[in-house]
């Protein structure tokens, strides 16, 4: 039953990267990637599994928390231009550069 | 017992699979991002969701059914926040949510309505 | 100091069971990583109602089946919209007033709004809420008052 499972999950995985390869608009592209992370969790729990070693679930948690930090981090890229910079949204900033 | 257990994990397992799939399959049909994001909603909260539980009463009660709670609570704690930041970011650089009006009204061929990537 | 006393309790409560090491020395670097962390958090003044909101257990225990029970209920509309023959989406962004006191609470709203598929809070301004809906029938009227009315409850009278 887990095979059935990783099975389904390998399917959506790809119907979401169709999304992830055809998306027109950056924003659908990372919708596309945080939801191929959280499914990649849930593969990995699903293996540890299928292969009778439940050790692969410390692996599958440190995945989630990297997966969360990176489409934030994605995101701020995309928004900023730049993960250093702080505050404020990217209209206020080009409003602050007009003279 | 077993049988029943049995039965249970399974229709956990099938019914999460099939929440994954669907909502996969909207993020292909649905016609703009902020749809999209509905879609995907449904696969982080019960897709993985039931999933994660089928796994939970298959391995019974021990430190391994800790774990999937843990990374369950983890998913339903940090998808609505990073969904929320997505839609935030989408708003204000500059894609247009679909509307009926604007279209001709449930299309299924996906083209997006946003504005270009930034 | 109580809420300190709690944050030490919960991280080396989660620290145990991940590190399944029982020995004395584990243990000892389990207290020491545990207390660090705490004495940080305080000495940062971050350990407070916002952080570690342990007033909320009791009655979130009443809230969350209500909340898993929602989440499930609006998954199966969604499903139905997506694997419709033609998909019919009527989506709109509306904005509604919160009733909620804190800044917690306004948080706990907005993602139980998110959690649910088919309304996303895209925007929050004071208690304004700005939500986007898949359709509009997803948003309107006692759902949304309902789970308002849950969350103000959940936070609780003390302000």
């Amino acid at each position: 039953m887990f095979a059935v499972t990783a099975a389904a999950l390998l399917v959506a995985m790809c119907l979401a990267m169709c999304r992830a390869l055809l998306g027109p608009t950056a924003y659908d592209r990372v919708l596309a990637l945080n939801n191929i992370g959280t499914k990649t969790v849930v593969l990995i729990a699903v293996l540890g599994f299928l292969n009778g070693r439940p050790e692969f679930l410390d692996l599958a948690l440190a995945y989630a928390l990297i997966n969360f930090i990176g489409t934030i981090a994605v995101l701020k890229y995309i928004e900023y231009g730049d993960l250093g910079t702080s505050g404020g949204s990217r209209r206020r900033r080009a409003m602050e550069m007009e003279p | 017992m077993e049988q029943v257990l049995s039965v249970l994990i399974w229709a956990l397992l099938l019914s999460g699979a099939f929440f994954l799939v669907s909502g996969a399959l909207g993020m292909v049909r649905l016609p703009d991002v902020f749809t999209r994001m509905h879609a995907a909603g449904m696969a982080d909260t019960m897709g993985a969701g039931l999933i994660l539980v089928g796994l939970c009463v298959y391995s019974g009660a021990n430190f391994v059914t800790l774990r999937l709670v843990l990374i369950l609570a983890f998913l339903w704690f940090t998808s609505p926040i990073a969904t929320h930041a997505l839609a935030k970011a989408a708003l204000s650089g500059g894609a247009e949510p679909y509307t009926v009006g604007a279209g001709d009204g449930g299309t299924d061929d996906g083209a997006g309505e946003g504005g270009g990537a930034p | 100091m109580n809420r300190v006393l709690w944050l030490w309790g919960i991280l080396f409560a989660l620290w145990l069971p991940l590190s399944d090491h029982y020995t004395g020395l584990f243990l000892f670097f389990g207290v020491l990583a545990c207390t660090i962390a705490v004495f940080f958090g305080a000495r940062m003044g971050i350990v407070d109602r916002e952080s570690v909101p342990v007033h909320l257990v009791w009655r979130g225990i009443r809230y969350v089946p209500w909340l898993v029970w929602e989440i499930f209920k609006s998954n199966v509309r969604v499903a139905r919209i997506i694997l419709a023959p033609r998909v019919r989406v009527d989506p709109s962004i509306v904005h509604f007033r919160a009733s909620q006191r804190t800044d917690l609470g306004r948080f706990i709203y907005a993602n139980s709004i998110t959690l649910t598929p088919g309304t996303v809070t895209t925007g929050i301004v004071g208690d304004d809420f700005e939500v986007h809906a898949i359709v509009q029938e997803e948003i309107d009227g006692s759902e949304e008052n309902e789970m308002n009315r849950r969350v103000s409850v959940l936070e609780g009278e003390a302000a």
